[in-house]
């Protein structure tokens, strides 16, 4: 199950974390993607990733604790992918998480819909 | 991605047009404005770079000097209004031919900038002895005062900012121009005039902020929303944001007034000699000249430049390194260039560091990035010297 910070950041149940809809709607189109390492320790709330938009720079945090197993290096080439597909082709990095349990401080579905309405 | 306060903005005319095209209203020198509309900044600067924009530039400062006493002599009316504002800045008014556009600077008495403004003479008869004066909007407040100011007992300044200002921009502006008022469409670059469209008088520029061909149109409130929808009527022409305008006016390498121009930047350092006119120079009786003149004569400490950055853009406030890594000036405007795909800046440096080809470094978010000294504008600029008809 999907959970949702109120930072606009997403992580699935496979450990997948890239920004929603809203977020990238927000931002606007985005030009550049400055992504973590493989094999980075990252702490939640961590700042991970660096989207830029054509007007400004936006730090992406990391949902959860864990370690950096993949990154999207699509982006480097097309960042729009983030604006055509948040959710698919546009995932930003991966992540194998310290304790699954952390999931349970970040929003669900409902309530990140109800945060964005 | 905090929303920024939307308290004590002030709205343009065609506030409800924007907002029903779907228009990202955002704060902009105290207005609201859009930033952008449903297309996106991208699409937006392709399409003006391809066909036509339609900006809402109705923040800025509009105005008309008006001599208070007329002697009905033109050439006397217009060396008398002349007169009023070149203690002011560094052009030559009194030279300007009817009809004629100059971009210029309002000055301290440093040499640093106030503010860039364009003045123009009208060309109709009877309109002798006033100046049709545009400033930018951060700025207009006091540069209105200084203006009237200096205008005291021998001319009034009239304000225009009430109505709404729209700059079309683009290859296809002049066509589009041509269908609705065929007769601006033959005024050349840097020229003005009055125009009669629907028993109202439209002072159309043929003049702009994005490197493109284009007209800038001042329109009265009770027209602004009818006008604007003919414009939009026509394929060829889209609504454009301001983030677009921005990308736009980068692309061109124009300084952008409180980012590459301010009060400690004088003309000569920002790269603006031509606005120093040849007849105020050889006077040297602007605010400022003792600086100024110096500089012309080669004592310069720093110089506006253009880079093209690698990787992520550097935006303004970041420094500018020298190949070895020593912190040598500072980025004033940067960001991404849609017609080329890359990132580009404008900031100043020592000069010995501003020949293109210089390689140099900026340092985002504190990684030293490779960027090169190049000569601007980064895309060519596309003016319309003369009328084609």
């Amino acid at each position: 199950m999907t959970k949702f910070t109120k930072d606009h950041e997403y992580i699935t149940a496979d450990g997948t974390v890239g920004i929603t809809p809203y977020a990238q709607e927000q931002l606007g189109d985005i030009v550049y993607v400055e992504l973590p390492k493989v094999g980075q320790k990252l702490k939640a709330g961590d700042e991970a990733a660096v989207v830029e938009s054509v007007k400004a720079a936006s730090e992406i945090y990391s949902p959860v604790s864990g370690t950096v197993t993949a990154v999207n290096e699509a982006l480097s080439g097309e960042p729009g992918l983030i604006n055509s597909s948040p959710e698919a082709d546009g995932w930003i990095f991966k992540l194998q998480l310290d304790d699954a349990g952390e999931l349970d401080g970040l929003m669900d579905a409902a309530a990140y819909a109800e945060l964005t309405k | 991605m905090a929303d920024e306060p939307a308290d004590d903005l002030k709205t343009v005319v065609l506030n409800d047009k924007h907002i029903a095209l779907g228009g990202r209203m955002v704060p902009f020198s105290g207005y609201s404005l859009p930033v952008q509309y449903s297309a996106g900044i991208i699409a937006e600067h392709k399409w003006t770079r391809e066909h036509a924009g339609l900006f809402d530039v109705s923040h800025m400062g509009p105005s008309f000097l008006v001599l208070d006493d007329k002697s009905g002599d033109g050439e006397a009316e217009h060396a008398a209004v002349a007169e009023v504002v070149e203690p002011l800045i560094c052009g030559d008014i009194r030279g300007l031919k009817p009809g004629q556009i100059r971009y210029t600077l309002l000055l301290n008495d440093q040499g640093g900038t106030y503010d860039d403004l364009m003045i123009a003479r009208p060309a109709a008869e009877g309109w002798g002895g006033a100046l049709y004066i545009v400033v930018n909007a951060g700025t207009k407040e006091a540069d209105f005062q200084r203006i009237a100011t200096a205008a005291l007992g021998r001319a009034t300044l009239n304000r225009s900012d009430h109505c709404a200002l729209l700059a079309l921009q683009g290859p296809e502006a002049a066509a589009v121009i041509d269908a609705i008022v065929p007769a601006a469409a033959e005024l050349g670059f840097m020229h003005y005039g009055s125009f009669d469209w629907r028993n109202t008088k439209l002072v159309i520029s043929r003049s702009g902020y994005t490197g493109e061909d284009g007209f800038e149109i001042l329109v009265d409130p009770e027209h602004a929303a009818a006008f604007w929808d003919t414009l939009l009527a026509d394929a060829r022409v889209k609504p454009i944001g301001l983030g677009a305008r921005d990308s736009l006016r980068l692309e061109a390498g124009l300084p952008l007034y409180g980012h590459d121009l301010d009060e400690t930047i004088s003309p000569v350092e920002a790269g603006l000699n031509f606005a120093i006119s040849r007849r105020r120079r050889e006077a040297a009786d602007f605010p400022g000249a003792q600086r100024i003149l110096a500089e012309l004569g080669g004592v310069l400490e720093r110089v506006r430049v253009g880079l093209t950055v690698e990787g992520a853009p550097a935006r303004e406030g970041a420094a500018i390194l020298d190949q070895y890594g020593a912190e040598i000036g500072v980025v004033t405007s940067g960001g991404f260039a849609p017609t080329l795909s890359r990132a580009i800046a404008i900031g100043f440096v020592p000069p010995d560091h501003a020949a293109p080809g210089t390689r140099l470094q900026v340092l985002v978010r504190g990684k030293a990035q490779p960027a090169e000294a190049v000569a601007t504008p980064f895309v060519p600029h596309r003016y319309v010297r003369k009328a084609s008809k």
